[in-house]
């Protein structure tokens, strides 16, 4: 019997690597647009923080591409 | 195509039935967390699951025969032995469905494709090994992989966005956690879909209607595809409050974590060649999500159930699937005989159901009903059948009045509420 552990510890691996990174880089972009919210309510703008807020949302956007190709292009 | 004999008939409509099941049995993978968070209404989850499940059946071209591919020797298997496994398969997904808990539809028709092979084949003819390393370590390693990375994603989440709040924040955890259902529905699809497609095209050389080594004809693959993507927009409302609310109470955030660790971890494991079921995944990350939050509970009892529904899982099916062969082995009255043994059983599963009825109005978010005792509830909905087949027909008439204007009120046409 071969139990592939490199396979399942790479699995593991990106596992942990990708969904805390996502989900980090996705309340970053949250926290910047409530910050604007914030902003907005007492009258000023908030750019930087909107601005980070929609790299965020790009990287993840990103992800979520790179995830449907690997649906797609499955070998 | 020209011989195509009842047999073949029987194991093709019998290989729907069952990708049916696996629609509805797995909606809750999908869109549990989605529709318990309200980041989505429950008919419009499920409509939108149903669609990407059957945009995800044209996906992929690969002839999904993994399924049996290593696991049992493929010379010589007859429609026979097909028809037996997926019997196995179809009643132990009813049978989880009706107590309302997650279990994996790939090892159920693994386990009724053993179960056959053996009863017609002996012991000799299943791969002990490959069912160590294919089916039971990834049983116990998915739970771990996807649960841990839900767990640290939701600590983080919580870590960083403290003083988040606001309307921005609700719209940006919805639309977060409509695409990560979204990615893990078209990955249920290509991967499920496939799977009957596969057991289909198996059947189909195996019984010489077309040769071997080739592609699911185009009628396979759209039947596949309409079938599971009807399953899933029926949706399994039982395992979805189970996922979604009986495991533990989710919050926005913890949402996403779980759904995010989820596709992730299906899509590294697909990809990386070390595959893991898609309930077992979406399970661990929802228990993973609701450690992860401070004061978050994880409801230990209907996580036991659970495990123990994935532990009786395989070899459940294993022994219906080879009841159901040596029946079969019997002759065409046999067969005749199984077939009518998996409708009447189907029906009586279903009539069962009726008693508590659970729809889409138990899915939503505001929690008004305690989630501890749903399973509870369910599986004592269950416990009187073992009485006698005799009474059968009585307890399952006559409780029926006096149960069924209490709970549910709005009385639901009976198609729409399964």
């Amino acid at each position: 019997m071969k139990i592939d552990w490199a396979a399942l510890g790479s699995v593991f691996g990106v596992s942990l690597a990708f969904t805390v990174g996502l989900v980090a880089l996705f309340t970053l972009g949250v926290n910047g647009l409530s910050r604007r919210e914030k902003a907005a309510a007492q009258g000023g703008s908030a750019g930087l923080a909107v601005t980070g807020a929609y790299v965020c949302f790009a990287a993840c956007a990103a992800a979520v591409a790179y995830g449907i190709y690997l649906i797609v292009a499955k070998p | 195509m020209e011989s195509f004999s009842l047999i073949l008939a029987i194991v093709v409509v019998t290989a729907l039935a069952f990708d049916f099941t696996n629609g509805f049995h797995d909606t809750a993978n999908a869109m549990a967390t989605t529709i318990s968070t309200g980041a989505l209404k429950p008919k419009v989850a499920v409509a939108m699951s149903a669609a990407l499940n059957l945009v995800g059946a044209f996906l992929s071209v690969e002839v999904a025969n993994t399924i049996s591919k290593g696991l049992v020797d493929e010379n010589g298997i007859r429609p026979e032995v097909i028809f037996a496994a997926l019997v196995g398969a179809i009643l132990w997904n009813l049978l989880t469905w009706l107590v309302g808990l997650p279990s994996s539809s790939s090892h159920a028709l693994m386990g009724g494709l053993v179960g056959a092979t053996v009863a017609s084949a002996g012991f000799g003819a299943v791969h002990g090994d490959v069912l160590v390393t294919k089916v039971l370590l990834p049983a116990v390693a998915a739970p771990i992989v996807a649960g841990l990375a839900a767990m640290l994603a939701t600590r983080f989440s919580y870590g960083i966005g403290r003083n988040a709040g606001g309307e921005a924040t609700r719209k940006g955890y919805r639309a977060g956690q409509i695409a990560s259902a979204g990615l893990v529905s078209l990955a249920h699809g290509t991967n499920d879909a496939q799977k009957t497609m596969g057991i289909i095209t198996l059947a189909l050389i195996a019984g010489g209607a077309i040769a071997p080594g080739s592609n699911p004809p185009t009628w396979v693959i759209l039947s596949a595809g309409l079938a599971i993507a009807l399953g899933t927009y029926i949706g399994g409302w039982r395992i979805i409050r189970t996922m979604g609310k009986g495991l533990t109470d989710l919050e926005p955030q913890q949402g996403f974590a779980a759904q995010t660790s989820a596709a992730t971890a299906i899509l590294a494991s697909s990809h990386l060649g070390f595959s893991l079921s898609t309930t077992h995944v979406v399970s661990g990350s929802v228990m993973g999500a609701g450690l992860g939050r401070k004061g978050g509970v994880v409801r230990w009892s209907t996580a036991t159930r659970m495990f123990a529904a994935w532990a009786l899982t395989l070899p459940a099916a294993a022994l219906v699937g080879a009841g159901a062969e040596s029946v079969t082995d019997l002759g065409d009255w046999g067969t005749a005989a199984v077939a009518v043994f998996l409708v009447g059983a189907s029906a009586v599963i279903w009539k069962i159901s009726r008693r508590e009825v659970v729809d889409h109005t138990d899915v939503a978010p505001d929690d008004a009903a305690e989630p501890a005792g749903v399973v509870t509830t369910a599986i004592a909905a269950v416990t009187p059948p073992p009485a006698g087949t005799v009474t059968e027909n009585l307890t399952a008439t006559i409780p029926a009045p006096a149960t069924d204007p209490a709970p549910a009120a709005p009385a639901a046409p009976p198609a729409a509420a399964v």
